[in-house]
This record gives structure tokens, C-alpha cells and sequence, in this order.
């Protein structure tokens, strides 16, 4: 690198300010490299997130409107029995409305898809307004009904009128008939409350994410109770009370092991032990939220311990110092101190719990659930598994119903978390 | 008396022991004067009442719960006629589930016979009679409890030391609880996996070079031979972990060195936060976005450049699994960089070296065995990593090492052979117990090395 004969033979003498000066360029260039691949480091990451985020959204937004088709329904006495509204056959009132739209439609195969605009939930539509404006048998009525999944990815964009017929949910001629349902302006886009408010459903335009809200909101509300009582006592147990033995440090390694167990062996516990060895009921919140406490008890248990360590020790002397028992100055003076911090590891734990599946999936979360669970003990899923279930169907609409599942799974991550960094900061504020 | 019935029962027996152990404290104390002449405060003479009165009954109930269901099956299959119980475990086991339908008063196929009508009457009518017995034993426990304990109250009564040592022992139980969990881990998949070594050899499950959980329901059935070789499941988790840790590393170490070496706080305080957001993303999403955006991508590109790449190759699952470790090895690497003295990088700084050269010749060194540590435990995150392969990696067991093929992973493996229908005397299922021992076995080592590694590490500069 360096020709010491030259520089010798030049000067009579090496000088080590010359052989710095010489590799100083190079030097620097790496110097620039280096910093520069660090911030590529850090955008790639960032621009992974924010990939994730766009294709989501950009996936998902469209799920939160939906197509709704304006039919002018006769309610015909003929068809509905005043004294007997349940029993009326209130998918013939909807055909004859649609068939009264085109009355060129004569062949049965057509009339069938035909029929097929609008989706099956019209006729449930039509008998609750029926149920609740009794006065308007006998008359011609309009009513909105929700229109077909693949009628609502057509107005939605996301089916190509370009592509060949054959390979198109929708044929040409449903499309002349939605067209000209467009221009008669017998189709609009209202916010989707059935995703809201509705369980799961097989058909894509009925299926919604309340069930599966209520069977999260189960789910965490078992492991709420169990594990941060759990949590918080083995926390301050093990930080005030436990003498340094082995016991506690069989104690210790064992908790930080279990954190980073997979949590798909804590399914497999929940599978032997709770469903096989105690009988309990398969795809029910109470085994969910059994399994997920013993997930999330080492986090909690983690997080409560270091707020505890954060409590200084003077509080605690001087608690003693007046007299004091150990557990009257733990309950009166440390846990004030320390609960804020106590909360905000459960809340983590409880955010974490709240994004978990695969444990889930082994308690056989997974079923097909149409009702919306109501306790404890009813058969359930979760957002989450929720998500996983849909990712799975081949519908192009259940896409973007999986997306915006996503969506509000993360909202209501962002909104734990930052009750936690909100809890963290005011926290630091007091020490 | 259900079951909800008798816990409120419980509360109102332990609240009412609560104020009778008080009030019967005051009593006891009006006399000498007052409520200082007491050995502690009149409350504690309360809690102790209500202590004694709900935690025994609470023990006794949470273990007539937990067996309550065996002892009943056990006694009414003693009951069975002679040609029901003598019918191979796992028909028997058939009977019991329809006998336990029938009372849950589900709709089972096909024709009940008298005799296990009978049995439903039976068990349901034990069932009755085993409530009712909880019922009586449970409240009359409560209630003598508090009758001994107002008995008992005197003002030399050390009722808080007593409520102290029980609430002691409390917190003791909770903290074992950890404990409990881990045997509860090893037992169950370790009694499972035993039942499945003896179906299938060790030696066949670990070094066997095919996968394909199939058992034969006929001996002469083509196809599925069940063979249960581990090789291939374990390499494919290796591939796709493998690939995880080539995104992650580089990416979370150069993330790490930036952030606590160059970034200005104002840069940091940005994207530090930022990066931890996909440690917090659930992995369902993550796998949703690995099948919807990252493996049609790979698989598109593949196309173009002219090579065939699987829809559910390796390194579409691999790569976003790498993504989602980033956060995982930049903080921990964070940690350990910090740890680093500062005098160590002034001393090669005013040495003339350059940041980098700092950084590559005397920060890393030293943090070196905490960020080895830190990859161990990344590359166990990555291992035991669920829902992203179970999304985007495949199904079938190849024995390869091409990042653009299928491979398959033990905990699509195990998610695929447990979920659905199951019955806990084939093969099938419990190779997924096996496999549960493998998973958490592999972890457990790493885990364990990791954490040697980093304690070790810490010591050296605390």
C-alpha cells in the first residue's frame, strides 16, 4: 500500500502524518459508506412499514362503504297474511320488484341471475320493514337492500370490465343490468353498518366482525382479571417479600424462560391440560383468555417487577421506620407508587394478548361462528383468528374485508398502546 | 344450586363474616376500653373472619370442579353393562362422548340404546346430586368457618400477623404459578409425545427424511403410508429462519449502529418509535401481507427473470418474518451498544480513528457476545413463529435448500395437524405433541444459551 522506500527515498525519513494523510481520502469515503448504509438500515425498515400500512389501507378503505340497490317493492296482500307476517314468502316480493325492473327477463336461467343482484339478506330486509310499518301492506313501497358481493366489487372497481367474460364473476348481461340500475340511480354506496354489527357469514356482504369484537373483548376480559391480579401479586412477591433462596431463583429463570416460549406450545398446554385432562368446552373464551393469561402472565409479571424496582428504597425505610408492617408498607406506600408502571405492563401484555392467534387456533377458536357470542362459556372467535379465517376464503370481496379487520385490530392496538406510553409518561413525570 | 349461585352464596357469607368478625372485635374491646386495647386494628378482625371463610370453601370447590366430571364418567361406566365396557378404549371412549352429549342434551346420530339412556339418567341424576352436595358442604364450611374464627376473637388475637403470613402465602402461589406452567408445558407434551415415540420411533421421527402425517384407515390403502420423519420439517423451519436472519440482522444491527451512534435525537426520537410499531403488529397481519403483497411479488419477479419460484416459497415467508424481527435484534443491539463505556469510543477517537472505525474495531467487539445473545434469541422468535408460515410457507415437507420452493415448518405442521377434528389415539395427532416437544425444546436451548451469554456479558462491564 504504502511504498516506504519512495516516501523514504523522497524525504530521508518516514514521517506518520504522511501515511495518515495518504489513507485519509479512503478513510472517509468509508466513513460516508458506513453512515450511509445505517440510514438505509433504518429507511428500508421504515419504508417495510409503511408498505404494510399502504397496501392494507389501500386494500381495506372500500370495506367500510357498501353497495345498496333501491327496489320498489308491492307489498301484495296476496303474498303477506296480515295476521301471519312471518310465514310470507318475501323473496317472491323482491324477484317481482327486480322483474318489474326488467320485464324482458323471461328465461329461467337469466331470471336466476337476475335474482342474484341483490343479496339473499333482502328478504330479511324487506319482512323487518314490513314488521315495523304494518300500514303499508297493500301499497307499493321503496326499500334499500344491500346489493350482491360481486355486484359491489363491480361498482367498488375491483372487477375489470375489460377482462374476457368466461373469467368474470359478473357476465355482460348483469352488467347492462347494473349499469342501468346506476342510471336510474337505484344504486348508491352508504357507510357498511352490517361490518359492524353483524358475525361471520359466507356470503361476503353479510359477514361482519361484531362477533368476533365480542369474542375478543370475552376473551381479554378473562385475561384481565386473572392475570394482573396473578401477575401483580407474583411480581411483588418476588420483588419484597422473597428471600434469596434457590426456590426463588428456580422462580426467576422459570418466568423468563416462559417469556420466550413460542406461544404456540402454550396452545398445546391449553389443548392437553384444559380441553383433554379438565373436559372443558372446546372454542370457548374461558380457555381462550386461561391460555392467553398463562401467555402474557411472564410479560406482566416482567413489567411489574421493574416498576417495583423503580420505587426508591427510601419509601420503603421510611415506612418501616414508622412502624410499619412489610405488608402494610408494600399495600400503603410501594404499590401507589408502582401501579401506574404495573398498568402499563399489563396493558402491553393486554395488547399482546389481543393480537395473538396461534394459541388460539389449537383450542379450536377457529370454528365458523355465525351468532354473536353472548358469554362467557359461548362458542366464539377472535379479531384476530377472524382475520386468519378470511385471509383464507377465495372471494375477492372478503380481501377488503380482511383488510379493514386489520384496521380496526390496529386501532385498537394504537389505542392500548398509547394509553400506555400515555400512563409511562405521566409516570416519569412524578419520579 | 348452580354454580354461579353458590360463588354469590360465597361472597355474601364472606362479606357477612367480614363485618360480624369486626363488629364482634369491637364488642369484645368496648368493654376494656376502646378499640386500642386490641392486639390489631378491628378491620384485620374482619378480613381474618372472611379469609377463613372463603378460601377453604374456595379450595374445596375449585377441586370438586376440576373432578367432579372424571369421578362421575368413572362411576357410571362402572355401571355399563358388561358388553359396553368391555368394548376396545377407544369405542368406549365413543359411548362416553355420546353419554356426555346426550346430558348436555345435544343431538347425537343414530339410535340411543336403553342401556346408555340409562346411563345419561344416571350420570345426570349424579351430576344433580353431586351440585347439591358441593352446595351444602361449601356453605356449611363457610359458615363454621366464621363461627369458629368469631369464637376465637379476643383482644390478644394477633388477626394481622395471621392476615399477613395468608396473604404471604397468597403472593408465594402466585409466583409459583410460573412454575406450574412450565411442568404443566412438559408434562402434557411430553406424556402426549411418549404415546406417539411408542407408535413411531425416536430415532425413525428424528432422522427419518419423509414427512407425510398419513395414516392408513385401511392396511391395503395406497398412498398413505404415514411416515414421520422430522428432517425435512426441521429444515424447512431452519430455511425460512434462516432467511429471516439474513433480513434481520444486517438490517436491525446497521438500524441499531445508526440510531445511538449517528441519528441526532430529533431523528432518533422519530424513528425509534416508528420501528418498534412492527414489533407490535400482530403476526396475522404480518402473514396476511406476506400472501397478499410479498409472495405474488417474488413470484412475479421470479417470472419475469425467467425462473420458476413457488407461490408459497421460502423466502416470501422468510423475508417477512425478517421484517417483523427487525425491531427485535435493532433493540436489544440498542441495549448492548449502550452498555458499551463511552470512554472505550473516546479512547479510539482520540486515537485518531474515524466513527466507523470506532464502531467496527472497538464498539462492536465489545458488545459483540450481547448481540450474539440477541440473535439467539431472534433466531428462537423465528423458529417458533406461527402464524406468518402458516399463511405463506407450505404444506408439503420437501427436503430441499432453494429459498424459491415450498417448504414446510413444525408449527405449520403442528397448526395443520391439530386443527379440525381430532382423535387422541392416531398418530396423526399426536405427532403434532412430538413435535410441540421438539419446538419447545430447540427454544428452550437457545433461550437459555442467550441468556447465559447476555448475563455474562453485563457482568463484564457492570
Amino acid at each position: 500500500m504504502y511504498n516506504l522506500k519512495e516516501l523514504n527515498n523522497a524525504q530521508g525519513r518516514v514521517r506518520t502524518i504522511d501515511i495518515v494523510k495518504k489513507g485519509l481520502n479512503r478513510r472517509y469515503r468509508k466513513e460516508r459508506r458506513f453512515r450511509i448504509f445505517g440510514c438505509a438500515a433504518v429507511i428500508i425498515s421504515l419504508s417495510f412499514l409503511s408498505l404494510l400500512f399502504i397496501s392494507i389501507i389501500s386494500n381495506g378503505y372500500t370495506a367500510f362503504l357498501q353497495t345498496m340497490v333501491r327496489l320498489d317493492v308491492f307489498l301484495d296482500t296476496r303474498v303477506i297474511d296480515k295476521d301471519n307476517l312471518a310465514d310470507a314468502n318475501y323473496s317472491k316480493l323482491i324477484h317481482e320488484a327486480l322483474l318489474s325492473v326488467y320485464p324482458d327477463v323471461t328465461k329461467h336461467n337469466d331470471r336466476r341471475k337476475l335474482y342474484g343482484l341483490v343479496s339473499t339478506s333482502a328478504a330479511y330486509r324487506l319482512r323487518t320493514f314490513v314488521a315495523k310499518n304494518r300500514h303499508d301492506i297493500g301499497t307499493r313501497i321503496q326499500i334499500w337492500v344491500p346489493a350482491d358481493d360481486d355486484v359491489d366489487m363491480l361498482m367498488k372497481g375491483y372487477i375489470d370490465r375489460d377482462t374476457p367474460e368466461s373469467q368474470r364473476r359478473i357476465d355482460d348481461r348483469q352488467l347492462a343490468w347494473v349499469d342501468q340500475l346506476v342510471r336510474q340511480g337505484q344504486i348508491k354506496k352508504v357507510f357498511n353498518m352490517t361490518f359492524f354489527t353483524a358475525g361471520d357469514s359466507r356470503e361476503p356482504e353479510l359477514a361482519g366482525i361484531c362477533g368476533a369484537l365480542f369474542g375478543s373483548f370475552y376473551t381479554l376480559i378473562v385475561t384481565l382479571v386473572l392475570s394482573f391480579p396473578i401477575g401483580g401479586a407474583a411480581a411483588v412477591y418476588l420483588e419484597e417479600f422473597a428471600p434469596k433462596n434457590r426456590w426463588t431463583d428456580i422462580i426467576e429463570v422459570n418466568i423468563n424462560n416462559l417469556a420466550a416460549v413460542p406461544s404456540i406450545v402454550f396452545g398445546l398446554l391449553g389443548l392437553a391440560v384444559f380441553l383433554n385432562f379438565f373436559g372443558l368446552p372446546r372454542s370457548v373464551p374461558l380457555v381462550g383468555g386461561l391460555v392467553l393469561t398463562l401467555m402474557t402472565l411472564p410479560t406482566i409479571i416482567i413489567a411489574s417487577r421493574s416498576a417495583l424496582k423503580a420505587v426508591p428504597s427510601s419509601i420503603r425505610e421510611a415506612g418501616l421506620g414508622i412502624g410499619a408492617s412489610k405488608v402494610q408498607m408494600v399495600a400503603h406506600h410501594v404499590l401507589p407508587q408502582a401501579l401506574p408502571g404495573m398498568l402499563t405492563g399489563t396493558i402491553i401484555g393486554m395488547s399482546q394478548a389481543l393480537g395473538e392467534t396461534a394459541p388460539l387456533l389449537m383450542i379450536g377458536m377457529v370454528a365458523f361462528i355465525v351468532d354473536i357470542p353472548s358469554g362467557f362459556t359461548d362458542p366464539s372467535t377472535v379479531l384476530p383468528v377472524q382475520i386468519y379465517l378470511w385471509a383464507d376464503s377465495p372471494e375477492r370481496a372478503f380481501l377488503e374485508k380482511t383488510s379493514a379487520a386489520i384496521m380496526v385490530l390496529l386501532v385498537f392496538l394504537m389505542v392500548m398502546n398509547g394509553v400506555a406510553i400515555f400512563l409511562r409518561k405521566r409516570f416519569e413525570k412524578r419520579h | 344450586m348452580t354454580t354461579i349461585h353458590l360463588l354469590l352464596t360465597l361472597l355474601t357469607l364472606t362479606l357477612a363474616g367480614f363485618f360480624i368478625g369486626r363488629s364482634k372485635a369491637i364488642a369484645v374491646c368496648s368493654a376494656q376500653g376502646g378499640p386500642s386495647t386490641l392486639h390489631s386494628r378491628p378491620i384485620y378482625y374482619g378480613i381474618l373472619t372472611a379469609l377463613w371463610c372463603a378460601v377453604p370453601a374456595l379450595i374445596v370447590f375449585l377441586f370438586w370442579l376440576i373432578f367432579q366430571s372424571t369421578i362421575i364418567t368413572d362411576l357410571v361406566v362402572a355401571d355399563l353393562p358388561d358388553q359396553i365396557r368391555s368394548l376396545p378404549e377407544a369405542r368406549l371412549n365413543l359411548v362416553i362422548n355420546d353419554l356426555r352429549n346426550i346430558v348436555a342434551g345435544n343431538i347425537v346420530g343414530g339410535n340411543i340404546s336403553p342401556a346408555i339412556q340409562a346411563a345419561a339418567d344416571h350420570y345426570k341424576s349424579l351430576e344433580m346430586t353431586g351440585q347439591a352436595a358441593l352446595s351444602v358442604i361449601v356453605t356449611v364450611m363457610a359458615m363454621v368457618a366464621v363461627a369458629g374464627v368469631w369464637l376465637k376473637i379476643t383482644p390478644a388475637l394477633r388477626a394481622r400477623n395471621h392476615v399477613e403470613k395468608v396473604i404471604e402465602i397468597l403472593l408465594l402461589g402466585c409466583s409459583t404459578l410460573a412454575v406450574f406452567t412450565t411442568i404443566g408445558i412438559v408434562l402434557s407434551v411430553l406424556y402426549e409425545a411418549i404415546r406417539f415415540f411408542k407408535i413411531v420411533p425416536v430415532h425413525k421421527f428424528l432422522f427419518g427424511l419423509e414427512w407425510s402425517p398419513q395414516m392408513a384407515i385401511h392396511a391395503e390403502q395406497i398412498g398413505s403410508s404415514g411416515a414421520f420423519g422430522a428432517v425435512p420439517v426441521i429444515l424447512g423451519t431452519m430455511l425460512i429462519a434462516g432467511i429471516a436472519m439474513c433480513v434481520a440482522v444486517p438490517l436491525g444491527l446497521m438500524a441499531a449502529i445508526y440510531l445511538s451512534e449517528y441519528a441526532n435525537r430529533h431523528f432518533r426520537n422519530v424513528a425509534k418509535p416508528l420501528l418498534e410499531i412492527l414489533a407490535g403488529i400482530p403476526t396475522v397481519v404480518y402473514g396476511f401481507f406476506a400472501a397478499l403483497v410479498v409472495a405474488p411479488a417474488i413470484r412475479n419477479t421470479g417470472d419475469m427473470l425467467g425462473f420458476s419460484v413457488s407461490s408459497e416459497s421460502a423466502l416470501a415467508a422468510g423475508l417477512v418474518m425478517g421484517i417483523m424481527i427487525i425491531p427485535f435484534v435493532s433493540s436489544l443491539s440498542d441495549d448492548v451498544i449502550n452498555a458499551v463505556p463511552q470512554s472505550l469510543r473516546d479512547g479510539a477517537l482520540s486515537l485518531g480513528s474515524t466513527r466507523s472505525e470506532t464502531i467496527i474495531h472497538v464498539v462492536l467487539p465489545a458488545a459483540l457476545p450481547g448481540i450474539v445473545g440477541g440473535v439467539l434469541l431472534a433466531v428462537s422468535r423465528a423458529i417458533g413463529e406461527t402464524m406468518i408460515v402458516v399463511m405463506a410457507a407450505g404444506l408439503s415437507a420437501n427436503l430441499t435448500a432453494n429459498p424459491f420452493q415450498a417448504v414446510t415448518t413444525v408449527t405449520v405442521q403442528i397448526v395443520t395437524l391439530l386443527v379440525g377434528d381430532q382423535e387422541f389415539d392416531s398418530a396423526k395427532t399426536l405427532a403434532a405433541f412430538a413435535l410441540g416437544l421438539l419446538l419447545f425444546v430447540i427454544t428452550l436451548i437457545l433461550n437459555v444459551v442467550a441468556l447465559m451469554v447476555v448475563r455474562k456479558y453485563r457482568e463484564h462491564y457492570v
